[in-house]
């Protein structure tokens, strides 16, 4: 059920010239008031501006079976595995993460992907997903319950996980619902023992659905956490506001910027008014002109 | 000589400040036995190069003792059988014992002159001390394992310890902020790297705050507190005054 990859190049060239098309029509005007303003960049919303950068997919169209097998990949059943019982020294750990991280170590020395094994012509990195750890669908408690059983199951997992995935060709993503794991301590720990951590926080269901603030968007994006790996100091990017927005074929995630405020509430009167109270001025000139609402200065 | 470091970062990374105290000793001519929980060694060999200090080399001549804690977990786990008389270091971690002796006795052997070393005081660096709470040691035990690094290290041997702490003020890690308060009650000196309470800023990294423990020993004196702010370069880290970066200037 995986999404069929975007193979032709018409959906970003698309993007790319509806972008230049917005472009060029702004840069007519001039501005008059806000003449200071001029010379700035333009507010890009989105950090990389339809370039070609990694990987694009559809959603609604399913990766086709040829596209599937012609590739290499290994897939890690809890039941299938459970059925071995191969010899494991005495892991003080959760026997479901343990064979999760038996299995990892196989495939990596199987597929020659530790960093000391000799160096071929084309080496591609191992590239491991982990869905929903630490749910109930891996056999933890953690998300049920503030006190769980074994409260550093998953910091040991993601331990020695680090150090395979650091011991070799590998990189892994893994998702974990924290807003199912009550005992905050572990949200700590595991973002401690991680490299890079992103959190989703989606605005369905929350008071900010209606909030006008967040009326183009469909959620935030938290950066919590990233790299610092061989270097005193990390990429930061000057923006820590991001929100993600979710349409038919597209999911960007943007910057969070404050478009003008608008409202009614700022003291405008509207032509409406203006047309009355100029009608009440011109009937007779001892008349105070009360408009439908009170001036403001 | 004989002193207890306690670095401490709260909403930022602290860790250039082990960099600093690694290139620092070894540099120093120190022995140094640096756990290394969180890294492997290739990550502060290219930090360490670019403050000016080989560790491959450190390491060849015996003057750098370096435990990386990922490797030994894997070989722990992983590996044959594993030979009698030489226990892993993590042996806590295979739940035979839920204490660190294993781990101060490496410490001890490591740092422990032989005679044929010609290095000044010894040093035990620890990065970083949270990852034993998260693999199963109980706090007790790393209170304990750090006493008898103390002990040992800081008294007998006259060297001196440095450990990396995390903490937050509002950490439902009750473990952890027990290890940390109790480990700063302890320290000589304390080197706290938060980041900014006005959030995030691309000139100032963060404020680091130096208090020097004078009560410790002294019954009578005072703490002194020194608060700078810092920027962190590819090379190097820029301390100044707050409010005088050099991007405000």
């Amino acid at each position: 059920e995986l999404p069929a990859p975007l193979l032709d190049d018409t959906h970003g060239k698309e993007l790319g010239d509806e972008a230049a098309a917005v472009k060029s029509e702004d840069f007519q005007d001039s501005m008059k008031i806000a003449w200071r303003y001029q010379n700035l960049p333009k507010m890009e919303a989105s950090p990389t501006t339809y370039t070609k950068f990694g990987h694009y997919y559809d959603v609604s169209k399913k990766m086709s079976p040829e596209l599937c097998q012609s590739v290499k990949w290994h897939s890690f059943y809890l039941h299938e595995e459970l059925s071995f019982e191969p010899k494991m020294k005495a892991w003080n750990m959760k026997k479901k993460n343990a064979r999760l991280l038996q299995s990892i170590q196989r495939i990596i020395s199987q597929e020659g992907k530790k960093s000391s094994d000799p160096q071929k012509k084309q080496r591609n990195v191992l590239r491991i997903g982990i869905q929903s750890l630490g749910s109930i669908l891996w056999g933890d408690d953690v998300c049920c319950s503030d006190i769980p059983e074994d409260p550093q199951s998953l910091t040991k997992f993601l331990y020695v996980l680090r150090g395979l995935l650091r011991k070799s060709l590998s990189a892994c993503i893994i998702t974990v619902p924290a807003h199912l794991i009550q005992n905050k301590a572990i949200m700590e720990r595991v973002t401690n023992l991680s490299d890079m951590v992103v959190g989703l926080e989606s605005f369905i269901g929350s008071e900010r659905e209606t909030n006008p603030l967040y009326k183009d968007y469909h959620g935030l994006v938290h950066v919590h956490q990233i790299p610092r790996l061989n270097s005193l100091i990390c990429d930061v990017s000057d923006t820590k506001d991001l929100a993600f927005r979710l349409k038919r074929k597209q999911f960007t995630i943007e910057r969070l910027h404050l478009p003008p405020d608008l409202s009614d509430t700022v003291s405008r009167a509207s032509k409406q008014d203006l047309a009355g109270s100029a009608k009440l001025l011109s009937s007779g000139c001892g008349a105070m002109a009360i408009g439908k609402k009170h001036l403001d200065f | 000589q004989g002193k207890f470091t306690l670095l401490r970062d709260t909403r930022t990374d602290g860790s250039f400040l082990v960099h600093h105290f690694l290139s620092f000793y070894l540099r120093a001519g120190c022995k140094v036995c640096f756990v290394a929980l969180l890294q492997s060694f290739s990550h502060y060999s290219i930090v360490a190069q670019k403050l000016g200090v080989s560790l491959a080399a450190a390491k060849e001549r015996g003057q750098l003792v370096f435990l990386e804690g990922l490797k030994s977990c894997l070989d722990l786990l992983f590996g044959e059988e594993e030979q009698p008389g030489q226990p892993s270091p993590l042996q806590f971690l295979s739940g035979s014992s839920c204490d660190l002796r294993a781990l101060f006795e490496f410490v001890r052997a490591s740092l422990t002159p032989s005679g044929r070393d010609s290095c000044t005081g010894p040093v035990l660096l620890v990065d970083d001390l949270g990852v034993l709470l998260s693999l199963g040691a109980a706090p007790v035990a790393v209170l304990d394992f750090i006493h008898y690094c103390r002990v040992c290290v800081c008294c007998q041997l006259q060297g001196n310890v440095v450990v990396l702490v995390h903490s937050n003020e509002d950490s439902e890690d009750e473990e952890n902020e027990l290890v940390v308060n109790s480990l700063c009650h302890h320290s000589d000196l304390i080197l706290w790297a938060e980041g900014l309470a006005t959030g995030f800023c691309k000139d100032v990294h963060g404020q680091i705050k130096i208090i020097k423990r004078l009560s410790l020993r002294q019954a009578a004196e005072q703490d002194v507190v020194q608060i700078y702010q810092y920027k962190i370069q590819d090379r190097n880290v820029t301390f100044f005054a707050r409010g005088l970066s050099a991007a405000v200037l």
